[in-house]
C-alpha cells in the first residue's frame, strides 16, 4: 500500500513516550538510517492527496544529502510516527517539513561527527554525496551512513544547533520531483483505504436514520433473513449496520432491511436560512477595533453597506468514506483515511472505554477530503461493527451516506459598512460576520456520529469558537476599522472544517465590497486596492497578477456593459493575513438570456515563500481555483425541514470539464523566506474575482453564492 | 436477493475467470473483491461519476450497476489490463508524465475514458476531449492537467501506432 519499510519499526524506542505528549524532539522519532542505506522518515502528518509525501521526502533527501528515491516516508500511524495532531490548515510543510528538516540536519551533523572519528579526519575535511561521507583530499577514505549507523539508533535529541543547508545549494528542494504515489495509482495497484484488504475481513453497510434526530421505532430482522452470507444486523440505539461475508450481500441487506423511524423537524426552511442563522444570540469576538471609529463614520461623506451570504457546502469527496477495524479483547486496530490519527485514537478509545494506547490508528490514503469529511466517523462505525461481530469489518459509506452525514462547511452571513470621504477614499470600515464555529473535529467520543446514534444523544454544541476569524480582517491600511465575529451556537446542519475555514467566505465579502467601493469612487479596482496596500511583497503579488492578465484599467462596470457580456475582476488576499499572498484575475462572459456565467480565464499570482516543489504548488493552485469556482458557481447543500436533499451528483452538481477555464499562474519564489503552505490560499480569492468580473460585465452585483443561472437571471430582472 | 449463486464465466484482462456470485451482482464488486483488481473505484454506485469505469468490449462503461449476468461474452478490460507486460499503456504514461492527478481516486475513470476516446477518435478537438470527459468527475481540480495528459496521450499513440 505504502512504501513503509518493515525494518524501521525499531526506530521508535522513544517514540511511544513522546507520541502521546507534544511533538517529539527525539531524533529517532523522525529519522532512521536503515541497514540497506535507505532512510525512513516519520511524519505525524498524512497524505491527503496533495503530494506532501513527496514534498516531505524531498526535504529529508535534501538536508541529508541522499537521493530522493532512497527516502521512505512513514506517515500518520499512532504506533510509529510522532503525534502531529491534524493534517490541516496548509501546515504540513511549515510544521512537519520544518521538523523533518531540522531532524535531518541533526542526523547529518551527528553522522559527520561519527565519520570524523572513524576516518581520523576533521569534520571540515569531509564532504557528503548520496549518503557517502568522504575525506575530500583523500577520497579513498570514506564511509556510508549505513556503515556508520549499523542499524542503531542515534539516541540524540534534536537540538536545533545543527547547521541547515543554505537554500542556494539545494539540488532536490525546489525541483518538480514527480509524485511518488502516482505510478501505482495509474496502474490500479492498491493505493487507497477503499482498496485495503485485511485477512478475514467481512463487509458492512450502514442503515442510517433519514435525519440525525430521527428515532428508531422498529427493525424487522426477518426482512433480510433470506440474504445469503448475512452475518449480523447490528442495532444499538439508533445505530444500525449490516455485516455480511460479501460486499454485495451487505449492500442488498442494507437496501432490504425494513426499518421504521419517527422523524422530527430538524432544519430551518432553506429560504429563511440566513435570517434564522443571524437571529440567534451570539458570542462576539472583536478581532480589530482601531482608529476613532464613530467619529470617522459620522464625518464620512457617504456610507455604503452590503450583506453577503454563503451557503453550506459539502466536501464531496470522490470516494465515500471507508474504514476497517479489528477488535480483539482490549486491542483495537483501525485503518482509516483520518486527517488526525492521534486525536481519532483518543476519541475511539473513549468510545470503547479503553486506554488510548490500545487503539492503534493507521492512516491509509483516501480520496481527497479537503477538511473533515466522513473518514473519522466511518472509523467509529467500523469499530462498533467489528466489536459486534468479532471479525475485522470493512465499512463503506454510500454516496448518499457521505452527502448526508459528512460535516458541511457552515453557512455564513457577512455584513460590511464603509464610510467614504468626498473623493471616495475609505475613512472607516466595519465588518461583521455571523457564523457557527468551523471545527468539530472529533476529539471526544460524543462528537462521533456513531456515538450519538448509539446513545440517542444529539451532537453536542461546539465548545469552540473557531475559524470564522480567518481572513475576516483585510490587509488594507484603513484609517479606522472594526472587525467583529458573531459566533452563533446552532449550526443547524452538522458542520466542520472545510478548506480555508471561513477564509473563502470572508474574502468573498471583503473583496466584493472593495470592488463596490471602487465603483462608488469611480476608480479602477486594481488602483483602488493599491491605495490601501502598503506591504511591498503584497503589492508585488497584486501587480504581478494584473500584469500577467494584461489588466484592462477602467472603473467597473465597463461602459458598454451587455454588448459582449464580457468583464474582468480582481481580488486579493493574504491567507490568514500573514501566510501566502494571492491575487486573482477572472475573465468571464455572462449570457443575459440564460443567466449562464462562463469563466474564460483565471490568472493567479502566488507567493508562498520558499517553494519546495514548483509543479506541486502549481497543482495545488489549479486545484484550489477549480474547486473554489465550482463552489462559487454551482454548489449549495439543499435541505427541507426533515432531510438533506443533496444526496448525489445530480442534486449536488460540481464543475465539469467543459466548464473549467484556462488558468495561468505566476509563482513568486522567495528563497530567503520560510516555506509556507500552498494547499489552501488560492481558494479564497476566486469567488470575489468572479463576482467582480460579473459586475464589470453587467453592472449586476451578486452577493449570494452560488452564482447560478437562476440567480443571474433574477438579478437581471 | 434470490438465494442462489451461479457460476459465471468472465473474461477479464484476457483471462477467463469462473466466479461464484448472484447474477445481479454489479461487476465492480466482482472485479475488486473476487479478482483483486483495485483499478476501478466505487464512487457513487449511480453511474454519475465515472470512478468505476472499465472497458466492456471496446466501450468504456461504469461498472457499479452493470450486473455480471448482463455482460454475456463481452471481454472486460480494467486499468490493470491496459498494461502490456510491465509496460505502461501510452495513456497511463501520458498521465504520469503530466502529473495529471491530485488524490488520484478518479484516475481510473479518466484513463479509461481517454483510452476509449482516442481509440475511436485518434485526433479529437479540445471540445471533443472535454465533452468526452464530462461524465468523469474530479473534486481535486486536476482537470487542466488531465486535459494536457489527453493531448500528450494523443501524441504518444500517434508515435506508437503511426496514426
Amino acid at each position: 500500500m505504502t512504501d513503509n519499510k518493515q525494518n524501521s519499526g525499531r526506530a521508535g524506542s522513544g517514540r511511544r513516550e513522546a507520541a502521546w505528549g507534544e511533538v517529539s524532539d527525539w531524533l529517532d522519532d523522525w529519522i532512521a538510517i536503515e541497514l540497506d542505506g535507505t532512510v525512513t522518515a516519520f511524519s505525524g502528518k498524512v497524505e491527503l492527496g496533495t503530494g506532501v509525501r513527496t514534498a516531505l521526502a524531498q526535504i529529508v533527501a535534501e538536508e541529508l544529502d541522499v537521493p530522493f528515491e532512497r527516502v521512505h516516508m512513514v506517515m500518520g500511524d499512532t504506533d510509529r510516527t510522532p503525534n502531529e495532531g491534524y493534517t490541516a490548515g496548509s501546515m504540513t510543510i511549515s510544521g512537519s517539513g520544518t521538523a523533518l528538516r531540522r531532524a535531518s540536519a541533526e542526523a547529518r551533523h551527528a553522522m559527520l561527527q561519527m565519520a570524523a572519528e572513524r576516518l581520523d579526519a576533521n569534520v571540515n575535511e569531509l564532504s557528503i554525496r548520496d549518503g557517502l561521507i568522504i575525506v575530500a583530499r583523500d577520497p579513498e577514505r570514506s564511509v556510508t551512513y549505513e556503515e556508520l549507523m549499523g542499524g542503531k539508533l542515534f539516541n540524540l535529541q534534536v537540538t536545533d544547533q545543527a547547521p541547515l543547508k543554505s537554500p542556494d545549494t539545494y539540488r532536490i528542494v525546489g525541483t518538480s520531483t514527480p509524485r511518488a504515489d502516482l505510478p501505482p495509482k495509474v496502474t490500479g495497484r492498491p493505493s487507497f483505504i477503499q482498496d485495503l484488504q485485511i485477512p478475514g475481513m467481512v463487509h458492512a453497510r450502514l442503515v442510517r436514520p433519514p435525519s440525525p434526530a430521527a428515532q428508531l421505532i422498529s427493525v424487522d430482522e426477518n426482512s433480510v433473513k433470506d440474504i445469503p452470507g448475512l452475518i449480523q444486523v447490528v442495532q444499538r440505539g439508533n445505530f444500525i449496520g449490516v455485516v455480511a461475508e460479501r460486499e454485495e450481500q451487505a449492500i442488498q441487506a442494507a437496501k432490504q432491511l425494513k426499518v421504521e423511524w419517527q422523524e422530527v423537524e430538524t432544519y430551518p426552511k432553506l429560504q429563511d436560512l440566513y435570517n434564522t442563522l443571524r437571529s440567534q444570540t451570539t458570542q462576539d469576538n472583536v478581532v480589530i477595533q482601531q482608529g476613532d471609529f464613530e467619529r470617522a463614520f459620522a464625518g464620512a461623506a457617504k456610507q455604503i453597506h452590503a450583506t453577503y451570504t454563503y451557503p453550506y457546502h459539502a466536501h464531496a469527496s470522490m470516494g465515500p468514506s471507508c474504514a476497517i477495524a479489528e477488535v480483539s479483547d482490549d486491542q483495537v486496530i483501525v485503518w482509516a483515511s483520518t486527517p488526525g490519527p492521534y486525536p481519532l485514537s483518543g476519541a475511539l478509545a473513549q468510545l470503547l472505554n479503553l486506554p488510548a494506547e490500545n487503539v492503534h490508528v493507521i492512516h491509509v490514503e483516501g480520496a481527497g477530503a479537503y477538511g473533515q469529511n466522513g473518514s473519522d466517523d466511518a472509523a467509529a462505525d467500523a469499530v462498533i461493527l467489528a466489536q459486534a461481530v468479532g471479525r475485522p469489518v470493512r465499512v463503506q459509506w454510500t454516496r448518499k451516506d457521505e452527502f448526508v452525514w459528512e460535516p458541511k462547511s457552515p453557512a455564513m452571513v457577512m455584513e460590511v459598512h464603509a464610510g467614504l470621504d468626498a473623493l471616495g477614499n475609505v475613512v472607516a470600515w466595519d465588518y461583521h460576520v455571523w457564523s457557527p464555529s468551523h471545527t468539530n473535529r472529533p476529539r471526544a467520543a460524543n462528537q462521533l456520529i456513531a456515538a450519538q446514534l448509539l446513545t440517542r444523544q444529539p451532537a453536542p454544541l461546539s465548545r469552540f469558537t473557531f475559524g470564522a476569524e480567518r481572513n475576516a480582517p483585510t490587509n488594507y491600511a484603513f484609517p479606522a476599522q472594526g472587525v467583529t465575529v458573531h459566533y452563533v451556537s446552532n449550526s443547524f446542519l452538522h458542520v466542520s472544517s472545510f478548506r480555508t475555514l471561513g477564509g473563502m467566505q470572508n474574502t468573498f465579502a471583503n473583496e466584493s465590497f472593495m470592488d463596490e467601493l471602487a465603483a462608488v469612487a469611480g476608480v479602477d479596482p486594481l488602483e483602488y486596492r493599491l491605495r490601501y496596500l502598503t506591504e511591498p511583497r503584497e503589492r508585488e503579488v497584486l501587480q504581478a497578477a494584473a500584469e500577467k492578465a494584461n489588466w484592462d484599467s477602467h472603473p467597473s462596470p465597463r461602459k458598454d456593459t451587455g454588448s459582449s457580456g464580457e468583464g474582468r475582476g480582481i481580488a486579493f488576499a493574504r491567507y490568514e493575513n500573514d501566510q501566502a499572498i494571492v491575487a486573482c484575475v477572472a475573465e468571464v462572459q455572462v449570457e443575459e438570456t440564460s443567466g449562464i456565467v462562463r469563466v474564460k480565464r483565471i490568472v493567479v499570482a502566488h507567493d508562498c515563500g520558499l517553494i519546495i516543489n514548483p509543479d506541486g504548488v502549481k497543482n495545488q493552485i489549479e486545484g484550489n481555483i477549480i474547486q473554489a469556482l465550482s463552489r462559487a458557481l454551482k454548489e449549495e447543500v439543499q435541505f427541507d425541514e426533515f432531510h438533506i436533499t443533496s444526496i448525489d451528483w445530480q442534486t449536488y452538481p460540481i464543475l465539469t470539464f467543459s466548464e473549467v477555464p484556462e488558468i495561468e499562474i505566476v509563482l513568486i519564489n522567495r528563497t530567503d523566506q520560510p516555506a509556507i503552505g500552498a494547499g489552501e490560499p488560492a481558494t479564497v480569492t476566486t469567488a470575489a474575482a468572479v463576482a467582480n468580473a460579473i459586475f464589470d460585465a453587467t453592472g449586476i452585483r451578486l452577493r449570494q453564492i452560488p452564482f447560478t443561472p437562476e440567480r443571474v437571471r433574477a438579478a437581471f430582472g | 436477493m434470490p438465494d442462489e449463486t451461479n457460476e459465471i464465466v468472465l473474461v477479464v484482462n484476457e483471462k477467463r475467470h469462473t466466479v461464484q456470485a448472484a447474477p445481479d451482482t454489479p461487476l465492480l464488486y466482482i472485479l475488486r473483491n473476487e479478482l483483486g483488481l483495485m483499478g476501478p473505484h466505487f464512487g457513487c454506485g449511480e453511474e454519475q461519476c465515472g470512478a468505476c469505469m472499465v472497458f466492456v468490449g471496446n466501450q468504456a462503461r461504469p461498472s457499479c450497476k452493470l450486473t455480471i449476468s448482463a455482460i454475456g461474452r463481452a471481454r472486460i478490460t480494467t486499468l490493470e489490463g491496459l498494461m502490456a507486460e510491465d509496460e505502461l499503456h501510452p495513456v497511463q504514461r501520458a498521465f504520469l508524465e503530466e502529473q495529471a492527478s491530485q488524490c488520484g481516486y478518479c484516475l481510473n475513470g479518466m484513463i479509461i475514458t481517454t483510452a476509449a476516446l482516442l481509440w475511436k477518435t485518434p485526433h479529437p478537438s479540445d471540445r471533443q476531449i472535454r465533452e468526452a470527459l464530462d461524465g468523469n468527475l474530479c473534486r481535486c481540480g486536476a482537470h487542466l492537467r488531465i486535459l494536457r495528459a489527453v493531448k500528450r496521450a494523443e501524441r504518444l499513440l500517434s508515435e506508437v501506432e503511426g496514426r
